[in-house]
């Protein structure tokens, strides 16, 4: 199952390859669908109170050495991957229902991205894990570069791609020597292995954990990206089809946050402990400095991107926390930040064509005509800055509590953040839709083509937000695992547990 | 009274089938009711030396009194050497260069250096290390320069000998001090004779600037830097599938004869000299991967790409251990088909269009030629080690031998190197499948075209004789990154034949 999953994308792309040019897209949707399929029959089979491994697969790979393909799904991956299943359709289908050039090639390295990227999430091998993450980077080379657009006095869509792609094979490289050395000093000369779950069991010297550490922090702050390690955004997003940046900002940047979570903190726990406070640093550092950029940016798809850089920021804060709480509001946060960006992304191109431009403030006045259009909009602004009776508020308030908890002064510039927010996703929302509309701008309602790739979306962050026990009902127990050697112990009871087992659902706090 | 040695015919076979193919292909030639034959007589030969060295595989034999071995290490680079020599036989089809020179000669002097090779491989004495390295040099420097109408054919043949020479010269003089410290050609001998009972002269000052003076020699026919200086002219200049062989099958065995000479007879003075390789092979990974950014031709930035992954190559002997050796011969194996996937797709670019081995070559290929356009992009990612490829796997390999064998520095090198060496792979890449598609101009434009051009062949990307190696070499690069065993299971077996402790 875990396996069909896994390689039922790239199976549909090769054969679309030998399917007539307009059919291409429409099979990789069904391939993106039935991938969701799988997840969704895989999520309903998952055991919500285990913290261990389910549905794993695992076989020799290299035996020489010690590389083995092994998968497996706990409470930390099985939103992600959904997330992923759900977030890939969408970006297919919306791809589909316009013309694309070269479309074989196109979906090919859309479905891909998406085996990749559900690789990254399903590794259980270190190395494995090393080795989807960079392959990550091959599908989304070719998108953004083939298929991006090149700027007028800026880097062309391939110099931006290259750019993305240097920026973060610096860190996967020497995240690739960092898994190596990790795995041989574990060993200490007997057999070599790059279980994860075996890793975390007898952690490294600490010494050794410092330097280990941080070429796998380095790898993981660049794709997400995190404050000064952001320099290839901005380029990269603006050269981006926007499909393909749907999909890849609302997933892709959490394989990132996920790589905290999977790897970090269980294998290097002492370095984490130690390194805490800078991390939480540059988490709060990201949340400012991503904030400020998004208010003061006129194209509508950095506004985005540098909102992103915030969100995640506010997830790093949440792992770094280093308690229960803290790492569910992360997990639930990066599915929520995915399910709200991705059809960000989709609004944004949807604006792009109705407007012929990205800049802010020739847009305006969208919402005249176009009621639908203007609520679905202002569901997913409102989901953006949080606001309460939505999951992102439920996500923010964990990672607040568990900050509260363990670093009060960093929560205390944290909550900035949250008030920040409001402001860019407001401002985006009323300077492309309401205000005085420019001529020529034509308003009018989304076509029934958006409105089956958009109203999915925005359901699930309904739905999400009535119900978010979903989520992190199934992740807690995983999370205080992989939370076990760097959270003092009186940290690792979450405030979701207490609610889980009410029979009313109260989103703030645990008493009464 | 002199007693002959014995000789064991079979397991000489090998190195008899060529030396008698290359007689017949010789003599062939001058016939022409069977010219038309040769390349396919080429083959043939090359073939049956092939299936001799299969056969000897997991037996293996001292020969002539010691002065030879043949065992799985050597089989294992005979094959890749052998392999490639194959490849250059079938990307030599319809090239100028052959027709200039006769087909007669330049097969059989292809022939006559992958004879080096093999015996290069098998050295284990310094008389057959020098006569091998002699045999395997003078036939490529005469190769290089077939291409007569071409200035650049004739300088990369002059250059490659007058540096080449060089290497040899320094190489020998290195050897001699060697036997003066140890008054023995064996490899063996020399290990007993300095490293013995007494021991004493491990110190001594001749006998390390001995074995400098040899790292040195293979550093040239190796291409490290900083001996590494003819490595780009003489690629860009020389005929493409002669470079293609030079590339893969020279470094190939000039790199089984460092290993086997640095380890079996030197391995007991290992302390001395594995940092200064270690030093050599940062250095080589720097180097070529800086001169290979910008580079508008094609081979020469293969040429320097080949600095740089001798480097890495090297990196694997630094180490002196049994997964390093394999390390280093699986990842000459992926180099091998990486580099002949990029040269067959570079030959037929060069055959079709004005722009001879420029990237414009190349550019919009994708849409215009699917076919070639694959092969070279999955060389490339190859060469940048990116994942599902041979490529990851070998750097895979390399680092964890490294890190190993305490030289984890080094393999961050090897990460920085790679690093480096996406920002003049990808471009390639990116011409072929990214941004503007210009036609390519059918009629020679004023530049480019020079009046002793080659004529074109509009057909030369649909030619099986380029397509099929280009299509199988690509394939092998993906084949080996998905399911690396049976590879790493051949370099095992090769390193094997190597007593680690």
């Amino acid at each position: 199952m875990t396996n069909s999953l896994l390689w039922t994308p790239l199976a549909f792309g090769f054969v679309g390859l030998f399917l007539p040019r307009r059919a291409a897209g429409w099979w990789a949707t069904l391939g993106a669908a039935v991938t969701l399929a799988i997840a969704i029959v895989l999520a309903i089979g998952f055991d919500s109170g285990a913290a261990g491994l389910q549905d794993t697969v695992d076989v020799t790979w290299i035996a020489g050495l010690g590389v083995d393909y092994s998968l497996g799904i706990d409470g930390l991956n099985l939103f992600l991957i959904l997330l992923t299943a759900v977030v890939w359709v969408a970006g297919t289908a919306f791809a589909a229902f316009r013309e694309q050039d070269r479309p074989h090639l196109f979906f090919l390295m859309m479905l891909l991205g998406e085996t990749a990227t559900l690789g990254a999430f399903l590794a259980q091998d270190l190395l494995l894990f090393v080795l989807f993450f960079d392959l990550m980077l091959v599908p989304f080379y070719f998108l953004f570069g083939a298929w991006g657009n090149d700027r007028v006095g800026g880097p062309s869509a391939p110099a931006a791609t290259l750019k993305m792609i240097v920026y973060t094979l610096i860190g996967s490289l020497l995240m690739l020597v960092a898994a190596i050395a990790t795995a041989v000093i574990a060993a200490d000369g007997g057999e070599i292995t790059f279980s994860i779950a075996a890793l975390a069991q007898n952690p490294i010297a600490a010494e050794s954990q410092r330097w280990i550490f941080w070429f796998f922090a380095v790898a993981f702050l660049v794709k997400m990206p995190a404050f000064l390690l952001h320099g290839w955004m901005p380029d990269a997003y603006r050269a981006a089809p926007l499909p393909a940046l749907a999909v890849f900002s609302g997933v892709l940047a959490k394989v990132g946050a996920y790589g905290f979570l999977r790897v970090v903190l269980p294998v290097f726990p002492d370095a984490s402990v130690e390194f805490q406070e800078l991390l939480l640093l540059i988490a709060l550092a990201s949340i400012l400095y991503g904030s400020v950029m998004a208010f003061t940016q006129t194209n509508i798809r950095l506004i985005a991107g540098y909102s992103s850089i915030a969100q995640l920021g506010f997830i790093t804060a949440g792992i770094f926390a280093l308690s229960a709480d803290g790492a569910d509001g992360a997990v639930l946060q990066m599915v929520n930040h995915g399910l709200v960006v991705a059809p960000l992304f989709v609004i944004v191109a949807i604006l792009a064509e109705r407007s012929g431009t990205e800049d802010l403030r020739e847009m305006g006045g969208m919402a005249a005509r176009a009621p639908i259009f203007a609520a679905l909009f202002l569901i997913v602004t409102l989901a953006t800055l949080a606001m309460p009776g939505s999951a992102n508020f439920i996500g923010e308030f964990y990672i607040l509590n568990g900050l509260f908890d363990s670093k009060i002064v960093f929560a205390f510039v944290a909550i900035s953040g949250v008030a920040m927010s409001a402001y860019y996703a407001l401002r985006l929302y009323q300077r492309t839709m309401h205000n005085r509309r420019p001529d020529g701008l034509e308003s009018r309602e989304i076509d029934v083509r958006d409105g089956l790739v958009l109203v999915p979306l925005v359901l699930c962050i309904v739905g999400l937000a009535f119900y978010p026990q979903l989520i992190l009902k199934r992740t807690d127990a995983s999370v205080q695992q992989a939370l076990a050697k760097s959270a003092s112990p009186e940290k690792l009871t979450s405030t979701g547990r207490n609610v889980g087992s009410g029979s009313t659902y109260r989103p703030v706090g645990g008493e009464k | 009274m002199f007693q002959a040695p014995e000789i064991d015919y079979g397991a000489l076979s090998p190195v008899i089938a060529l030396t008698a193919g290359l007689c017949v292909v010789l003599l062939a030639g001058v016939f022409d009711a069977v010219k038309r034959a040769v390349p396919a007589l080429t083959l043939a030969v090359i073939g049956t030396a092939s299936g001799l060295l299969i056969w000897r595989w997991n037996d293996p034999t001292e020969l002539i009194s010691g002065a030879m071995r043949i065992d799985e290490f050597s089989i294992a680079i005979a094959l890749i050497a052998m392999t490639m020599a194959a490849a250059t036989v079938l990307l030599s089809i319809r090239e100028r260069a052959v027709e200039e020179a006769g087909s007669g000669e330049y097969h059989s002097l292809l022939l006559g250096s992958l004879l080096g090779m093999v015996l290069l491989s098998q050295a284990t004495n310094l008389v057959t290390f020098f006569v091998a390295i002699e045999t395997l040099s003078i036939p490529l420097y005469v190769l290089c320069a077939t291409n007569l109408r071409k200035e650049g054919s004739l300088e990369s043949g002059l250059k490659y000998l007058i540096v080449g020479s060089l290497g040899s010269a320094t190489l020998l003089y290195g050897m001699a001090l060697l036997y003066g410290a140890s008054g023995s050609t064996d490899f063996a001998g020399i290990a007993a004779g300095v490293g013995g009972a007494e021991g004493g002269l491990v110190d001594d000052p001749l006998f390390l600037v001995g074995i400098a003076m040899c790292a040195v020699g293979l550093a040239f026919k190796t291409s490290i830097a900083p001996f590494h200086q003819w490595t780009p002219d003489v690629y860009q200049g020389a005929p493409t599938p002669v470079t293609s062989f030079m590339a893969v099958a020279t470094k190939a065995a000039a790199f089984a004869v460092f290993v086997r000479f640095f380890v079996e007879a030197l391995g007991f003075a290992a302390d001395e000299w594995q940092p200064a390789l270690a030093v050599l092979a940062a250095i080589s990974i720097v180097v070529g991967n800086v001169g290979a950014l910008g580079q508008r031709s094609l081979k020469r930035m293969l040429g320097y790409s080949g600095v740089a992954q001798a480097g890495y190559i090297l990196s694997g002997l630094v180490v002196v251990t049994e997964a390093g050796v394999s390390a280093l011969v699986f990842y000459l194996a992926g180099y091998a088909f990486m580099n002949l996937a990029a040269f067959a797709v570079i030959v037929a670019r060069e055959r079709e269009t004005i722009f001879g081995d420029e990237i414009e070559s190349v550019r919009g290929l994708g849409a215009e030629r699917p076919l070639l356009a694959w092969p070279l992009t999955i060389s490339m990612l190859g060469l940048a080690g990116l994942p599902a490829t041979v490529g990851f796997i070998g750097k895979l390999y390399l680092i964890e031998a490294l890190v190993e064998g305490d030289y984890t520095w080094l393999a961050v090198f090897i990460a920085i190197g790679t690093m480096i060496s996406l920002a003049y792979y990808l471009p390639v890449v990116a011409a072929m499948w990214m941004g503007g598609r210009e036609p390519s101009p059918a009629a020679p434009a004023i530049a480019g075209a020079s009046p002793e051009a080659d004529p074109l062949d509009p057909d030369a990307g649909r030619r099986p004789s380029l397509v099929l190696p280009a299509a199988l070499a690509a394939a092998a690069v993906v084949f080996f990154g998905v399911i690396p065993q049976p590879l790493v299971d051949f370099a095992e077996q090769a390193s094997a034949a190597f007593p680690f402790s």
